[in-house]
């Protein structure tokens, strides 16, 4: 074994990664080397210098907090019987921390609506971040919904509106309450729409009921068995177009 | 799956590896807040692909997920810092040609690395290009195997190894460049 050689499987060796033809190799080499046996040693003393030393960055509890916060939302009611071990002190640090940020009063009796629309902006907020807008993304609504008929045990209406100015662009896995759910996301002027369809217990038909929050403009309405969350910064008149086809066309699905 | 079985999978395998997400994107990102954003990112990522989990270790599979999202976040927000893992690399391959002045010059600012002031090593891993920065701190601050590693990275398990080499090699330079660029040794020691 020439230095060389020796110089990357120095590494190995020190990290216990060698098979023993190569381990004796180097352990004869650095036996007749002084130069390598010398980066040997230094190599060493800087890995335990690194593991004694080296900063390891444990999560400070606020994201704690925040991960559990972010996932129960996803999750469903996962706090409730946490038998994670922090999980009971992520919720409560999460309810100090939105208390301290005097949105206690909304959290502690937050109508089942009101708690909804929350969840469906966050969810279009985090669509929106890198790569989370679409699982598939396809405007063929032949391919969006066997994707979906795979992934969840019912059957959203799935239908481009590209025709109507508004372009399916794909679709997703998402959650909401206590539900998992479609997202079916539409493309308007650059704009983008999340629809969010779920199952409902019941069959009741609800008219359109729309609502602004956080600067996006929000509509939901419930109609064969299924619920609607549609949103987006797309401006009132034209969302509310969109919304209004939305509903049209799951009438003639059936 | 059922929805409470794979919500108890999940926070049995993935949620109880918090502080190895965070150590991994904190390192890469160098920054509390960008690490913070990531790492929740990462999880409700994680959590969506949790059906594509096939056993075996939750932490890598984890990491795995995690550096991905860094790298997704640190391209659209740092481009010229994940490019530069190529040029380094290159510069690397081009000095690694062994030196045994360097080598064994054994001077005591060199051995004096392992009571080198904790800011000054993070400083050191800090500076590292992206690309060795992982494999260090994965190996020396995870304790993984080659293997566990050349699988979150999705490289050969001998370019492992000869990154880690590159990563110990620059460091070892840097740190020395620092304790002869001025620095009294006595502050190098504990």
């Amino acid at each position: 074994m020439n230095c060389n050689d020796a110089l990357d499987l120095v590494h190995g060796y020190i990290d216990g990664e060698l098979d023993l033809v190569k381990s004796l190799e180097i352990e004869q080499h650095l036996g007749v080397c002084p130069a390598c046996k010398v980066q040997y040693d230094q190599v060493r003393e800087l890995g335990s210098g690194i593991r004694a030393h080296a900063l390891y960055h444990a999560a400070p509890p606020a994201l704690r907090a925040r991960v559990a916060a972010a996932l129960p939302r996803e999750l469903g009611s996962v706090s409730r019987n946490s038998i994670w071990g922090w999980g009971r002190m992520a919720v409560a640090l999460t309810l100090f921390t939105l208390l301290g940020l005097g949105m206690g009063l909304a959290l502690l009796q937050p109508g089942a609506e009101e708690r909804l629309a929350r969840e469906v902006v966050a969810g279009h907020v985090r669509s929106l971040m890198a790569d989370h807008l679409m699982d598939i993304a396809s405007s063929d609504q032949h391919t969006v919904k066997p994707w979906i008929a795979g992934k969840l045990d019912f059957s959203p209406p799935v239908k481009d509106l590209a025709a109507r100015g508004y372009a399916l662009a794909g679709g997703r896995l998402d959650y909401l309450g206590e539900h998992s759910v479609m997202a079916l996301v539409y493309r308007r002027h650059g704009h983008v729409i999340n629809l969010f369809v779920w199952p409902q217990a019941t069959d009741a038909d609800s008219g359109v009921r729309s609502d602004s929050r956080q600067g996006y403009n929000l509509a939901h309405f419930a109609r064969a068995g299924m619920a609607f969350w549609a949103v987006s910064d797309l401006n009132a008149e034209e969302f509310a177009v969109f919304v209004g086809l939305v509903r049209d066309q799951v009438v003639s699905a059936r | 799956m059922a929805d409470s079985a794979r919500r108890r999978r999940f926070e049995e395998i993935v949620l109880p590896h918090l502080d190895a997400a965070y150590n991994l994107a904190r390192w890469l990102t160098r920054n509390d807040q960008d690490a913070e954003d990531v790492v929740q990112d990462a999880y409700l990522r994680a959590f969506r692909f949790f059906d594509g989990f096939r056993g075996g270790e939750g932490r890598g599979w984890l990491l795995t997920i995690v550096r991905h999202t860094c790298y997704s976040w640190m391209e659209k927000n740092r481009p010229a810092e994940v490019s530069a893992v190529f040029d380094e690399e290159k510069h690397a391959e081009e000095s690694a040609a062994f030196d045994p002045e360097i080598a064994g010059g054994g001077n005591p600012e060199a051995i004096a690395l392992q009571n080198a002031h904790r800011r000054i090593l993070d400083q050191a891993i800090a500076a590292l290009p992206l690309g060795f920065r992982e494999v260090l701190i994965l190996r020396e601050l995870e304790d993984m195997s080659y293997k566990e590693i050349a699988r979150v990275i999705d490289i050969p398990i001998g370019t492992v190894m000869s990154r880690l080499a590159r990563a110990r090699k620059l460091l070892q330079e840097s740190a020395l460049l620092r304790s002869i660029s001025g620095l009294p040794l006595a502050e190098l020691r504990k």
